[in-house]
């Protein structure tokens, strides 16, 4: 199977006035052309760093990056800014983790949406307004003539979700980066988004990495997932796979942690007891150690590769669950 | 209808202020312990005064007086500037004077905000590199310099060692475009150069915030060009700052540039209050002052309708509130 995205080795460090953070560390994700793929983690696990340095969104002299990215045939580590934005849109887009900070504020909807169709796809503004009121339509935004005159502040949060998301597929991309689409809105209209995102994936025959922090997310919506911890992949197998037979005790207590009755929007993952190490300081043992319940002395002292099983099911662990211990 | 009445409690509360300002001058003014008929007419007859008295209100209260002056000075009455030989009127020294402070504040206003908005964009881009240091240190020094100084220096090189520009006096644009300007340029330089530095830090400062925005990625995340995200995407959210402190500084540009209309000699608003100050003309000195005010009132309206433009979410913020 061909990937449409493959990104190897990469790590990302912030200078940050306390040392090094480390936020992603030495991450390799296969995107195979057509799929979706999701990748799990808690809060700061360094899931929105590793997708904006995929499409090389990560500006700022503090930013110190290594691996290689191919997008569809392009080795995107290698290429000039602008060679790189010239895939954006028809290639490579985002959906934003927050809706309530990621449209301009002061501009009008129709603006901030016909105006990739205008500068990627060289569209009238015209032609781009008329496209835009469908795109909204696609979305399922009702009164789309009114809410291209609006301003973001004028909608509620789902509907500028759906802006987002308007604006993410404008230029018919190969690729989706949603980035956690759905954590910033209350239950009902999170399962209403991932509906719309599922069947505009069918749709437009589009592949996605979808972001979340909620493994019950990714079940329904993703064909592999990475389990990201502390800025690697802890583990990456088949989503069936995973949930059939999970190796990686962190994926595990993330499953465990899944809140089940006071399913409320803002309920955080910060169930598993304990918290991430500190970035700026990784210590030489597995990263999970200190809150994994299976630790034993070896977990302190030397930092699990990244395994293989037969079938392909990658693990971070010493001591995988299913395994005599 | 919320809309228009926001905009009546807005000017409803700009007249407020305009009444508060001119009430406390009047005030300031009876509350100088000296007669003020004698000041006026100090080598008139004790008859003559007592007939100023009446005439000006001096004999009334302190209400009393003000309600008089502003009964004429709404009726473009602002008063008398007294000599031994006679009486000038006030309203014609501002007739002169106003067009020379707008011009020049005017010209000041556009030379500064031309050269800062490039810059301050420009510094906000590569903050912390080699182009920011250099526009920022360099706004820096010529900041610390006051204006007087850089006017001086002006008219000591450009005007009376090269002699490429007249060093005094102002030339209406019906003397000619170039002679207008000749006269107009070393003023217009002396002032704005403080306000480019200032300028510059308040768009460089909002900017480089606004840059962080998760906006600014979504709309890189869209293929546009660092120069299309400049200037469609950050510098309007980021000039509500600028445009405020231009709008105050055209206030105190009208009359406050008073030491660098005495030494090019553009007697403009700014000299009107010097020279009533020196010759103790209280009553035109009470009359420019509410002009003053009235213009520092106005560009505040000015900022509040254009502000509705330039950040929509001040509109409606507004209006609901
Ligand atoms: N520009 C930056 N400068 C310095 N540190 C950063 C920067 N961006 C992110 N980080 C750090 O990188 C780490 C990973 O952050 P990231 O935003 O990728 O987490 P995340 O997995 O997306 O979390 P969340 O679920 O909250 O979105 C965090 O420790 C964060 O503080
Ligand atoms: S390596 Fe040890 S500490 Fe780390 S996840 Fe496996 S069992 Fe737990
Ligand atoms: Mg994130």
């Amino acid at each position: 199977m061909s990937s449409l995205l493959s990104i190897k080795q990469m790590s990302i460090n912030f200078d940050t006035p306390r040392g090094s953070l480390e936020a992603v560390r030495g991450v390799d994700i296969e995107i195979p052309a057509g799929m979706s793929v999701g990748v799990v983690g808690e809060s700061g696990s360094g899931k929105t760093v590793m997708c904006r340095a995929a499409m090389g969104l990560l500006q700022g002299s503090n930013v110190k990056r290594s691996g290689t990215v191919v997008f569809d045939g392009h080795e995107l580590t290698a290429m000039s800014k602008e060679e790189v934005r010239n895939l954006f849109g028809s290639g490579m887009a985002m959906i934003f983790q927050d809706p309530m900070t990621a449209l301009n504020p002061v501009r009008r909807i129709g603006s901030q949406l016909s105006e990739g169709l205008r500068v990627r796809l060289g569209m009238s503004k015209a032609d781009a307004l008329a496209r835009s009121k469908e795109l909204l339509e696609l979305v399922r935004i009702p009164n789309a003539a009114a809410v291209l005159k609006s301003f973001p502040y004028q909608l509620s949060g789902g509907m500028r979700q759906r802006v987002m998301i308007a604006i993410a597929i404008a230029c018919n991309p190969k690729l989706l980066f949603a980035d956690e689409p759905t954590t910033a809105l209350d239950v009902t209209v999170q399962a209403q988004i991932l509906q719309l995102l599922r069947e505009l994936r069918e749709d437009l025959k589009m592949s996605m990495v979808l972001v979340t922090h909620d493994l019950g997310v990714v079940a329904g919506n993703t064909d592999y997932v990475a389990v990201m911890y502390a800025g690697e992949v802890v583990e990456y197998a088949p989503t069936t796979k995973l949930f059939a037979d999970m190796r990686m005790p962190y994926t595990e207590a993330l499953l465990e942690s899944i809140p089940k009755i006071d399913h409320k929007s803002g309920t955080r993952l910060s169930m598993i007891a304990g918290r991430l190490p500190d970035p700026t300081d990784r210590g030489a043992g597995c990263s999970f150690a200190p809150r994994c319940k299976y630790a034993q002395e070896k977990c302190h002292k030397e930092h699990p590769e990244l395994k293989q099983d037969p079938d392909g099911h990658q693990y971070r662990c010493w001591f995988p669950i299913g395994e005599a211990k | 209808m919320s809309k228009i009445g926001f905009w009546l409690q807005r000017i409803a509360q700009l007249l407020i202020v305009l009444l508060l300002v001119t009430f406390g001058v009047s005030l300031l003014l009876r509350l100088i312990p000296v007669d003020l008929a004698t000041i006026l007419l100090p080598v008139g007859t004790e008859e003559e005064r007592d007939i100023l008295r009446n005439e000006l209100g001096f004999d009334k209260g302190p209400i009393g007086y003000y309600l008089q002056w502003l009964g004429n000075f709404v009726q473009g009455d602002f008063g008398k500037i007294y000599f031994s030989g006679g009486t000038e009127e006030v309203s014609d020294h501002l007739k002169n004077a106003m067009p020379r402070s707008l011009l020049l504040m005017v010209y000041t206003q556009v030379l500064a905000l031309a050269i800062a908005i490039p810059l301050g964009v420009l510094s906000a881009y590569r903050a912390g590199r080699r182009a920011d240091k250099i526009i920022s240190n360099t706004l820096f020094a010529l900041s610390s310099i006051p204006n007087f100084a850089i006017a001086l220096l002006l008219v000591i090189f450009i005007g009376v060692k090269f002699a490429w520009l007249p060093t005094l006096g102002y030339a209406p644009i019906s003397d000619g475009v170039w002679e207008h300007f000749k006269h107009m340029i070393m003023p217009v330089i002396s002032l704005s150069l403080g306000l480019i530095a200032t300028y510059t830090r308040l768009l460089r400062a909002d900017m480089i915030a606004a840059l962080r925005e998760d906006y600014v990625t979504m709309a890189a995340s869209k293929g546009l060009s660092d120069r299309r995200i400049l200037w469609r995407h950050v510098f309007r959210p980021s000039s509500m700052t600028l445009l405020t402190s231009a709008a105050l500084s055209m206030g105190g540009l009208i009359g406050g540039a008073i030491v660098i209309e005495s030494i090019f000699a553009t007697y403009g608003v700014g000299f009107e209050v010097f020279a009533a100050i020196a010759g103790r003309q209280y009553v035109a000195l009470q009359s420019t002052v509410a002009v003053i005010a009235l213009f520092y009132v106005f560009f505040n309206l000015v900022v509040d309708i254009s502000s509705g433009f330039v950040d929509p979410r001040t509109r409606d913020r507004r209006v609901n509130a």
